[in-house]
């Protein structure tokens, strides 16, 4: 049976479990796929992230709705905040509870036992929470527009490539983050503890990316630097938990 | 060395921060624009000084002590780390000061203040991790600190680009002599209390770390009680 599943993932090295080096890179993406694919599978058929953050955000729209002033402008123009701030609530709950799921059904061990490196297993995981976030905004974006009037879909291409680049930031440092937490004790306020000031540069950038979308004037050119701030923000910590994984989050 | 080290780097702090006092008050001249509120300066701004070169310090060490496992790096690092915490909050109350005195409004939304506000409030969930976090917790910090130190360049840029406070006014060039003279001397003065403090800490904490070896030692031997 092992070897059966080794060769469907495509691991070229099987007897390398431990170090976690592939000789290919490739096998790497494909592990992380199918650690991603586990995720996203056993969410659809449960549905319970998806519900439970998705009607979350729901709420944070109507509070936000009520906390604002009651001048149509300043609201219209802080949508561009509320949506973001709603990203961050709700993913940082997706977050915990994703990875709490880990923990329950001890599935943490199995997956680090398997042969797919531990680098491998991480960026599943990663890419499991950029798609559960890209929900979150998918349900927030069409709220704030309907129950708003915002106009956040004036440039919808800027619109997607900053919540896609932005979801991918916020994925990654709070799989590390999540990760480094699975052991620790206080685990629920410290992950927004630990992730909130990290994250602030990216939440700058995606609020001002969005507001520069807004009309009546779009600054696409504002737009589109800050949506590179979000690329290089990317880069920068994706670089960075790489180089650091193997020492944060070896059990 | 080591005993009589801190004790020397202490009188001298003790001997620059009377000198500067004096300077301070007595030898520096009026600044034009802000008059007396000016002479916070001097003790304001080495604490941002002090707060960064702590962040390095704790962003590297953890570095260290997550390449190479070995504690003694850790200890480093939580020390600087609640200094950084210590010096961060000084320089937060009297920038405070003197931002109500200067421009009539106790907090101000200029970058650099941000800027190092969101730096402190990382090393503060440092210091939190590690007081409530629990055994698995120096893994976690380590992590804090260095993603920590490598965002700073970004928050700082992302702070920077954004919307400038109306009334922000950037510090202003100190031009006469004696001024920059015990500017720099206050400085150095914040850099022997910090280096003081850091290693009295970093004694304390290692302290701490061998004699819980030595408990869970005897713990295992039996030879003491739970």
């Amino acid at each position: 049976m092992p070897s059966s599943r080794t060769s469907i993932i495509g691991s070229r090295t099987s007897a390398d479990a431990g170090t976690g080096r592939t000789t290919v890179p490739v096998p790497i993406l494909r592990h992380a796929a199918a650690v991603a694919w586990k995720d996203l599978r056993v969410e659809l058929r449960s549905r319970e992230i998806v519900y439970t953050t998705g009607f979350f955000a729901c709420l944070l729209v109507v509070i936000f709705s009520f906390t604002f002033s009651r001048n149509e402008a300043v609201v219209v123009a802080s949508t561009p905040g509320m949506l973001w701030v709603a990203i961050a609530f709700a993913g940082t709950v997706a977050l915990a509870r994703a990875f709490d799921r880990e923990r329950e059904g001890d599935t943490m061990r199995a997956l680090l036992l398997s042969p797919a490196p531990r680098l491998a297993v991480f960026f599943g995981k990663t890419l499991g929470i950029t798609v559960l976030v890209l929900a979150v905004a998918a349900v927030v974006v069409p709220l704030l527009v309907l129950l708003l009037q915002s106009p956040l879909f004036y440039q919808p291409l800027p619109l997607v490539i900053a919540l896609a680049l932005g979801a991918f930031g916020f994925a990654l440092v709070g799989s590390v983050f999540a990760a480094m937490l699975l052991r620790v004790r206080s685990r629920d306020v410290l992950l927004p503890v630990v992730l909130y000031p990290i994250l602030v540069p990216l939440f700058i950038a995606g609020t001002k990316a969005t507001a520069e979308m807004l009309p009546p004037v779009p600054n696409l050119d504002a737009a589109w630097y800050w949506i590179q701030f979000l690329g290089v923000y990317d880069a920068v910590f994706l670089g960075i938990s790489l180089w650091t994984f193997e020492s944060l989050v070896i059990e | 060395m080591k005993r009589t080290l801190v004790p020397i780097l202490a009188a001298l702090a003790a001997v620059g921060l009377v000198y500067t006092l004096w300077g301070v008050f007595v030898v520096t001249p009026m600044d034009i624009e802000l008059f007396f509120s000016q002479k916070i300066f001097y003790y304001h701004v080495p604490n941002w000084f002090v707060l960064f070169t702590a962040v390095v310090v704790a962003g590297i060490s953890s570095l260290l002590y997550l390449k190479k496992r070995a504690p003694r790096y850790d200890d480093v690092a939580t020390a600087a780390a609640e200094l950084a915490v210590l010096f961060g909050a000084m320089g937060l109350i009297t920038g405070s000061i003197w931002a109500r005195a200067a421009w009539n409004a106790w907090w101000v939304w200029e970058p650099r203040l941000v800027t190092s506000l969101l730096i402190w409030l990382i090393m503060v969930g440092y210091v939190l991790v590690r007081r409530f976090g629990g055994t698995g917790a120096e893994r976690l910090a380590a992590g804090l600190a260095v993603f920590g130190m490598v965002d700073i360049p970004l928050i700082y840029v992302g702070v920077n680009q954004g919307d400038r406070h109306p009334q922000a006014k950037v510090v202003k060039q100190l031009d006469e002599g004696t001024m920059k003279l015990f500017f720099w001397l206050s400085v150095l003065t914040y850099f022997l209390i910090f280096a003081a403090l850091l290693l009295t800490r970093i004694q304390a904490i290692r302290a701490e770390r061998e004699l819980r070896v030595i408990h869970e030692r005897g713990l295992d031997a039996g030879l003491l009680e739970s």
